[in-house]
């Protein structure tokens, strides 16, 4: 075997585990929730649907999944505009190298991640409920005259959860900015200063293009994880009332464990939320490749 | 305006922005602390001052719940997926980087493709398949999903960029073999990329809710956030018990973030500027 084979051969041992794990957890379950996807039945007894295309019908005249799609979009094009636009703006400021207290700023700003969105979730439902600390200040400020219950009515339980992905996701964003800003040459901004470029004028002509290749990943990365929203829906309003927050994930999961153990519909649901996940991506991509 | 005036104006506006942002990151968090030294009938006062009934909330929380279980289980899952998942995910990266620059972008697509299939669509059929193999239950189960992710792979390939070939050619010169220039080499050298991994991984597996809740079924086996999630399930929530719970659950994480938290920045930089 010549030195070229070898290393070559070397180089897919390397691979190897991983590829495995990969093809194992990722690939062949996909593989199967295709197949189950035109299947009926409950738990371990599936067959075939009569006609095969039976669950991908049913999805688009399910009410509860239309909400569920709604709610998701409506946290998508609501939530991670705002969030990105702050994240980059802060991550501007912090670049600043004269600012004072530049490390206490960002460890507070990131903080909100290290916590789980579980527990996130449930400060926010308990901040946010009826008898809760939010409720109890405006009040006591005058703001309100009485409690007002904002998570039992859809569109404030909705807004709860889009303030909460945003507290939470900011300052992680954040990050990748900052790691991006480091990466561009002070120069740059002391040549367009000198030819008389305001703030403004630096952040939207020389910052948002060359960190263009770390915005789109943050854009993937944010709209991929709103279409999976879980943790929030189910903890935080439990997706009422009367599925008004509900997410398309906390719905699969009820009707593939709670309700019955329907795993051929669960599977289609899967399929479309990938496919959503696969198409929002490519637009992404491409649009964002444009230089 | 003066120039100096328009400066001076935009300064104070920058740190009271700053300050603001800051102040509504943390104010939920003190809120959470200050919650878990306090009886539910003062939470709802909206209380803002640490109480004391500290001790009366944990020791409802050891009575009641299998809290030291639940941290157990949470920590021997987060701890050994952590460490699974650095191993192979560096070992791909490097691999990739250093043998395969000439696949480089086809491997490239399988691993964005990869990225792109959302947990719902693996959960129903990886949920039957361990319960065929009758590992529900098991922290097998739990982890092995996640010991091998697109994303760290990306982050390690990337990375391994910035580590210069002239050292692989002398350490092969000097008659290492290709693992152990790995082990001796590679991972020495990269321990910001490491760290940034380790931070993001170790989060994950620990805050991991999902997965967890669908193949765990009994209290033995439950994680720190199927607990706190169980906490609301009563008619009547004990608001002090519940932010404790939420505490003792955020320590963890919050330790290794700052442990790691200036690694985690370089690492991340490192793999960005690539």
């Amino acid at each position: 075997m010549n030195l070229y084979k070898r290393r070559n051969l070397t180089g897919w041992a390397f691979l190897l585990p991983a590829a495995l794990m990969i093809c194992w957890m990722s690939f062949w379950p996909m593989a199967q929730s295709f197949m189950l996807s035109f299947q009926t039945g409950t738990g371990a007894r599936m067959r075939y649907a009569e006609p095969l295309n039976l669950n991908y019908g049913r999805i688009f005249n399910d009410r509860v999944f239309i909400q569920a799609l709604q709610n998701n979009f409506y946290y998508l094009l609501i939530q991670v505009p705002i969030m990105l636009i702050l994240a980059l703006i802060l991550a501007t400021m912090l670049n600043n190298k004269n600012l004072k207290f530049r490390g206490l700023f960002r460890t507070a700003i990131f903080l909100p991640c290290a916590t789980s969105l579980v527990s996130y979730s449930m400060i926010f439902r308990t901040l946010f409920a009826f008898n809760g600390f939010i409720n109890t200040a405006l009040v006591r400020v005058g703001i309100l005259d009485a409690p007002y219950n904002f998570l039992t009515n859809a569109p404030s339980a909705r807004i709860v959860i889009i303030i909460a992905l945003i507290w939470r996701w900011t300052g992680y964003n954040m990050v990748f900015y900052l790691a991006g800003l480091q990466n561009i040459d002070g120069n740059v901004y002391e040549a367009a200063k000198i030819d008389g470029a305001g703030p403004v004028r630096l952040f939207t002509r020389i910052t948002v293009p060359l960190l263009r290749p770390i915005i789109l990943l943050t854009v993937i990365m944010s709209t991929n994880g709103t279409l999976q929203l879980f943790d929030e829906s189910f903890n935080l309003t439990s997706g009422g009332p009367a599925n008004g927050t509900i997410t398309m994930s906390h719905y699969l999961y009820n009707v593939s464990f709670v309700h019955s153990a329907n795993f051929g519909y669960a599977s289609a649901i899967s399929f479309v939320i990938m496919s959503m996940v696969a198409v929002l991506a490519l637009i992404q991509m491409k649009v964002g490749d444009k230089r | 305006m003066s120039h100096a005036a328009k400066r001076r104006i935009g300064t104070a506006f920058r740190y009271t922005f700053l300050s603001a942002v800051s102040l509504l990151s943390i104010f939920p968090l003190y809120w959470m602390a200050v919650a878990s030294t306090n009886r539910t009938v003062d939470i709802l006062r909206g209380t803002l001052i640490p109480g004391t009934e500290f001790l009366n909330n944990l020791r409802f929380l050891l009575e009641g719940q299998n809290i030291t279980g639940a941290m157990r289980n949470s920590f021997v899952n987060a701890a050994s997926t952590t460490l699974a998942a650095l191993v192979i995910c560096s070992l791909a990266g490097y691999g990739f980087e250093v043998y395969h620059t000439k696949n480089n972008d086809r491997m490239k697509i399988v691993l964005l493709t990869a990225m792109m299939i959302p947990f719902a669509t693996t959960m129903i059929p990886l949920f039957r398949m361990f319960a065929q193999m009758g590992l529900l239950n098991a922290t097998l189960a739990v982890i092995l999903p996640s010991i091998s992710t697109p994303f760290l792979i990306m982050l390690f390939r990337q990375s391994t960029r910035s580590f210069p070939h002239d050292i692989i050619e002398a350490a092969r010169l000097d008659g290492l073999n290709e693992i152990s220039i790995f082990f001796r080499m590679f991972i020495p050298t990269m321990r910001p990329t490491y760290a940034a991994a380790m931070t993001i991984t170790f989060m994950g597996a620990w805050n991991n809710f999902l997965w967890p809740r669908v193949i765990i079924m009994n209290n033995e086996m439950m994680t720190m956030p199927m607990l706190v999630a169980n906490l609301t399930a009563g008619y009547v929530t004990n608001y002090g018990v519940l932010m404790l719970a939420v505490l003792l659950s955020t320590i963890p994480t919050v330790i290794v973030f700052f442990l790691l938290q200036k690694s985690f920045a370089e690492g991340i930089t490192g793999a960005v500027k690539g």
